[in-house]
């Protein structure tokens, strides 16, 4: 085999790998890409229903409550225009609390977003960008948000 | 005084740096000895300084000096001496400090260790090395100074975040930076290479042990930080595929490649101008994450509050080097020319396959990692991608790099008569299918087919691995470092494979609500709450669970875990307690307070997770190994035994 011959050949199975990841990283994007919806884009409807997306805002003072006798907690948060009440079975994570910001991964059942995952900051002065950027404005001064 | 002594100590720094930049490669430039002769005496001096400066913020950690802005916002006066230490590089000032700290004990290695080197060559080396400090260093004393005073001076800190507080978390980053910063010495060698227009064998035997020793960091770095992931975060993963994690994981795939593809240069002066662009891709993704970490754009658990302007910063540096190399490589890159033929089967292609698939899979992981932040810069909306892009997409150039790695092995340089090894290879695929049937069948009871093939792919490396010292000692051959570095970093990778694919096939995860004395069954253990007690540390009080693991009646271990509230910060963390064994651990984590004496718990069974860390630590020693071995420092000996003092080629 000519060494010319040998390269077309090295080069058509790299092409060849090339296009079968990327075939394979297209299906796999299209599958597991998450949006993010603030709860004024959720009220609006503008959040799909039936598909996994995120969803962001402050946890609501006051508003974190337990299901008796069960892992469910109920909370709600808000981005000061509109509210989008969450439901979570399990551990919340270690920085979860009122007044903070929150990321949920889940879906939209009934109203409710019934949530498989819940993120809190993880840092006191950090707050996820896509929350800092969804809310509506300033917090109210008795707030007492950073 | 002191802080102010070490904001001087790095003004200097930054001005010998710049004489170390210039007269290394001005003077090699215009063939000037007394210039190229200034950049080893400089790089020391910038080391020297460097180390002043970063000993000034120890001591102002050391002694709570609140009247430094960054001691304030990191340190507390209750904070155990352990960890003041470790605070330094707690947050983004003190670890862009540490950073160059490593980089000019880089430097000053290169500059001790090469005294054998061509006059010019290690001159634009150092070079390169002291212009990459000269941005660094100003970019930490133009946005990011670690001294600047605070007045009035706090009357106490604020404490480290809990999080770091951990030995592995104090081990973490300056391992995980002395592989970054290494991947700049491979660099240098390449840019030098280009500057220059020489690339032959004697230029890749230099680099392979710089290159290896970076990789060994990087190894051990990542690994330390999955680890502390494991028990820290009291989640029990071992890899979250969480955008930090990716940047520091995209410049190990390609500082692998490039390992193996310097293999090919030295040996056979193939792909030299391949090598040369891994080199530059491997530099330019450590910068890229540490832009990704210190920038602030990605929602991490490592991404702290920032500041634009810092981003910018880091934003031009990278740009500058990776078009400044770039641009040099197009014009250079042409000139070298690799002579050499091969067949198709060979262990040059052989590698050359390994090198695709790792850019591949690093490419795959870039595309993943750097999407949204597309998406974001183009109002396209808002998205993350999750693990399972990751967890699919990686195994598309991974599988087939692991089942050809266990050939490939053999296969000797140039044309490979790979039929001498066939039937032992088809019988060691063979022992290994039936071991993967038996573990997945005989051992867990279950099994799909990614897990047959994970076990089977991992078994089948295990052995490959193990074939060629098993002969040569068998035969009374000896057997040179570089040979069985190379066996037991494989061995690692299979043994990583077998961990990966038991965790990911049999973990349990479970999530209860425990009053004391209830329990919960998982995977055959009996999990008893004992209940909960007051607990308190130097720094923090929380709450201690007692949880009795028994199996068929028989008791297996008790373990503790705790839910710390840290006195300054106020943030709960939580000490998960875990009973290892070799072949699974069991993971217990507190949660919350359910009321009425209950309590939210959550309980793990995770089998043969320590194969994943044993795997990449075996990996890191053979890396190790290799770079140890003798033929570096024979050879190099011989070039030029006038110039390299006995005691400094025993350091290497």
């Amino acid at each position: 085999m000519t060494p010319r011959r040998k390269r077309l050949l090295a080069v058509a199975g790299i092409l060849a790998g090339v296009a079968v990841a990327t075939a394979v990283a297209l299906r796999a994007f299209d599958d597991n890409l998450l949006y993010f919806y603030d709860p004024s884009q959720v009220a609006a409807g503008q959040a799909p229903t039936g598909k996994t997306f995120r969803v962001g805002g402050l946890v609501t003072k006051g508003s974190v409550e337990r299901v008796p006798g069960s892992l469910e907690v109920r909370f709600v948060v808000t981005d000061y225009a509109h509210t989008l009440t969450v439901s979570y079975t399990g551990l919340l994570p270690d920085l979860f609390r009122e007044g903070q910001g929150v990321i949920a991964h889940g879906r939209l059942k009934d109203g409710t977003f019934v949530a498989d995952e819940v993120l809190a900051k993880h840092d006191e002065k950090y707050m996820p960008p896509e929350v800092a950027k969804s809310l509506k404005h300033a917090p109210p001064p008795t707030a007492g948000t950073t | 005084m002191i802080p102010e002594l070490g904001h001087f100590a790095l003004v200097l720094a930054l001005l010998l740096a710049l004489a170390q930049a210039f007269f290394g490669l001005v003077g090699a430039h215009r063939g000037r000895q007394a210039w190229m002769g200034i950049a080893a005496p400089a790089a020391a001096g910038v080391f020297v300084f460097v180390a002043l400066a970063f000993g000034c913020l120890t001591y102002a950690f050391v002694t709570h000096d609140f009247s430094v802005q960054y001691v304030a916002s990191t340190s507390n006066s209750a904070l155990p001496l352990m960890y003041r230490i470790a605070a330094v590089w707690g947050a983004h000032e003190g670890s862009v400090l540490l950073w160059i700290l490593i980089l000019a004990a880089w430097a000053l290695a290169v500059a001790a260790l090469s005294g054998s080197l061509p006059v010019a060559f290690r001159a634009r080396v150092l070079g390169v090395l002291g212009l990459i400090g000269v941005s660094f260093m100003s970019f930490i004393l133009a946005t990011s100074s670690p001294f600047a005073r605070l007045v009035p001076a706090a009357a106490d800190g604020a404490d480290l975040n809990p999080l770091l507080q951990d030995p592995a978390m104090a081990a973490h980053p300056p391992m995980l930076y002395m592989g970054y910063v290494g991947t700049s010495v491979a660099f240098a060698f390449a840019v030098a290479a280009l500057l220059s227009g020489r690339l032959d064998a004697g230029w890749a035997r230099w680099t392979r042990p710089w290159t290896n020793a970076a990789w060994v960091c990087l190894t051990l770095g990542i690994t330390l930080g999955s680890w502390w992931a494991y028990y820290v975060l009291g989640w029990g993963g071992w890899w979250f595929w969480d955008s930090v994690e990716n940047a520091s994981f995209m410049p190990w795939l390609v500082t692998t490649a490039l390992i193996h593809s310097l293999a090919v240069t030295e040996k056979r002066g193939l792909y030299k101008s391949w090598t040369l662009l891994l080199a530059i891709f491997a530099f330019s993704l450590s910068l890229l994450g540490t832009f990704l970490v210190r920038s602030g754009v990605l929602v991490s658990v490592h991404a702290f509050a920032s500041d634009p302007s810092r981003g910018m910063f880091i934003l031009a540096l990278l740009l500058f080097f990776i078009v400044g190399s770039l641009t040099l490589y197009a014009v250079r890159a042409p000139t070298l020319k690799s002579e050499a033929g091969f067949a198709i089967v060979s262990r040059e292609s052989f590698l050359l396959a390994n090198n695709a698939l790792l850019v591949a899979a690093a490419g795959l992981i870039l595309l993943g990692t750097l999407w949204p932040l597309f998406m974001d810069a183009f109002n396209l909306g808002k998205i993350s991608v999750g693990p399972p892009y990751f967890n699919s997409v990686f195994l598309v150039p991974t599988l087939p790099l692991v089942a050809l790695l266990g050939i490939g092995m053999h296969a000797s340089w140039k044309r490979a008569q790979l039929a001498g090894v066939r039937s032992r290879l088809l019988l060691l695929a063979g022992a290994a299918l039936v071991l993967a049937l038996v573990l997945a069948y005989a051992g867990y009871r279950a099994g799909s087919l990614m897990t047959i093939v994970g076990f089977t792919a991992g078994l089948f490396v295990m052995g490959s691995a193990l074939l060629e010292p098993v002969a040569r000692l068998r035969a009374h051959q000896s057997l040179s470092r570089a040979v069985l570095g190379m066996a037991i970093a494989h061995f690692g990778v299979g043994l990583f494979v077998v961990g990966v694919t038991g965790v990911q096939s049999y973990r349990i995860e479970k999530d209860v609500g425990l009053a004391p004395g209830e329990s919960v069954g998982v995977a055959g253990y009996d999990f008893r709450f004992l209940g909960t007690q007051p607990a308190v540390g130097p720094n923090w009080q929380g709450v201690e669970a007692r949880i009795a693991i028994t199996r068929a009646g028989a008791p297996v271990r008790e373990l503790s875990t705790q839910k710390r509230v840290y006195r300054v910060q106020q943030n709960p963390t939580t000490q998960a307690g875990i009973a290892v064994g070799w072949n699974r651990d069991l993971f217990v984590a507190l949660g919350e307070d359910l009321g009425a004496g209950k309590w939210s718990v959550r309980i793990q069974y995770k089998p043969l997770i320590r194969f994943i860390w044993l795997g990449a630590i075996l990996m890191a020693l053979g890396g190790g190994l290799a770079a140890l071995d003798r033929r570096y420092r024979a050879r190099r000996a011989a070039t030029e035994p006038a110039a390299v003092p006995a005691g400094a080629s025993e350091r290497i």
